[in-house]
């Protein structure tokens, strides 16, 4: 086993979306640099509760990347400065021992506060429910080489899908956009033809509900690209406005 | 969340993940599985007096989610065990290791065990009262299955 390491936690600490919040530092000692993160977390948190003091809340789920629930800004980076990987899934081992890690809520006026580490991502939900889907008869599976999808196009709609819808690149947007999530969604579906009858009504309700949610415009900085833990390419906000023209043409 | 104790729900949680893998997993037996229902219990009595959620009721609260988890899996792990005591038989995932075959296959008791049991609860610090259903196989016979 590799030596344990000392730690200075920086942690948000917000009690309602009332209270002002502030930052509070904890010791973190004697953590295995083989835990994650998270991991790290519910060690804090157990003696947190064993002091009788209030537990730092946070998100998480699957704990393997592909949930999206966790959602933490480490040392200013969404997820962390490691690359292609979420919040769930970066080691203590990436952190010297003595360091102060300073960890933050994602921040964006159309995620509001919740508590501590955790934001209300409701918005997501709702432009997912505008249009990020395909109506079909679920009756019985057809047949899978029954509709025929191009190699490339199926590449391009499987890279779309990796999205996990977990908030990084608003986190990371210095506008707060939501434009690579949205982007992925529609551009997803825009390259399959199961996404087809709905494809136009689909780019103009979501990108709609979008700006009503009161996230920001995409200034093309590509940071949303630099942290999303899929590494999805800016390439599909391109193809979102394509798809927004395309809709309001005819 | 009156308790006041000092340990966090996971703390038991953990606990009682032990005792499940050890004496209730996938090869059990009489002696593992009247040992696992000794310690639920006292398990239960000491999360009980023992457990702290601090926090609101009316903010969100992860320990509280938690620990109203935790409680349950007290209460389900011992009907887990209590119906692996009373199936005296293998069968499927369920491996007795004193029902076995000469080369440590899974021993079926067609015979007595060819039903599908429920508990029904019959309050607090009460034995859930057990149903059968019996099956009933009309087109193909009931034989050992090999997977050599």
């Amino acid at each position: 086993m590799s030596a344990l390491r000392n730690y200075t936690l920086r942690v948000w600490r917000q009690k309602n979306p009332k209270d002002k919040g502030a930052f509070a530092k904890y010791k973190a000692t004697n953590i295995s640099p083989d835990m994650s993160l998270l991991e790290m977390l519910d060690v804090i948190n157990d003696r947190l509760i064993h002091d009788g003091k209030e537990p730092i809340a946070f998100e998480s789920d699957c704990r393997e990347g592909i949930c999206g629930a966790c959602s933490i800004v480490i040392n200013g980076i969404p997820h962390g400065k490691e690359r292609g990987t979420t919040a769930c899934q970066l080691h203590m081992r990436h952190f010297a021992s003595g360091e102060t890690i300073t960890l933050e809520p994602w921040r964006a006026k159309a995620f509001p506060m919740v508590k501590d580490l955790v934001v209300d991502r409701d918005a997501f939900e709702r432009i997912q429910q505008a249009g990020g889907y395909v109506s079909v008869n679920t009756g019985s599976a057809p047949d899978a080489h029954s509709i025929l999808v191009h190699k490339d196009d199926s590449d391009k709609a499987f890279d779309a899908a990796a999205c996990i819808g977990c908030g990084a690149c608003v986190a990371a947007c210095k506008n707060a956009s939501a434009s690579l999530f949205v982007a992925a969604k529609i551009s997803q579906l825009a390259h399959l033809p199961q996404g087809d009858p709905e494809r136009k009504n689909r780019a103009k309700s979501m990108i709609m509900q979008m700006d009503k949610e009161g996230f920001g415009s995409c200034a093309n900085t590509l940071e949303c690209e630099a942290v999303c833990p899929k590494e999805i390419s800016t390439r599909v906000i391109a193809e979102m406005n394509w798809e927004f023209i395309r809709a309001s043409v005819d | 969340m009156a308790v006041k104790g000092n340990q966090s729900p996971d703390v038991f949680h953990r606990e009682l993940g032990k005792i499940m893998w050890n004496d209730c997993g996938m090869a059990r037996t009489e002696s593992s599985l009247k040992r696992a229902l000794e310690e639920i219990p006292k398990l239960r009595e000491s999360f009980w007096n023992e457990v702290r959620v601090p926090g609101e009721v009316d903010e969100l609260n992860p320990t509280l989610e938690k620990a109203l988890r935790v409680a349950d899996f007290l209460e389900f792990s011992q009907l887990v065990c209590q119906d692996a005591l009373e199936r005296q038989e293998s069968c499927g995932g369920h491996f007795r290791q004193e029902y076995q075959t000469e080369d440590g296959e899974a021993k079926r008791d067609d015979a007595n065990f060819c039903h599908v049991a429920a508990w029904e609860h019959q309050g607090e610090g009460q034995k859930p009262k057990r149903h059968q259903e019996e099956l009933e196989f009309k087109e193909i016979a009931l034989a050992q299955r090999s997977y050599k």
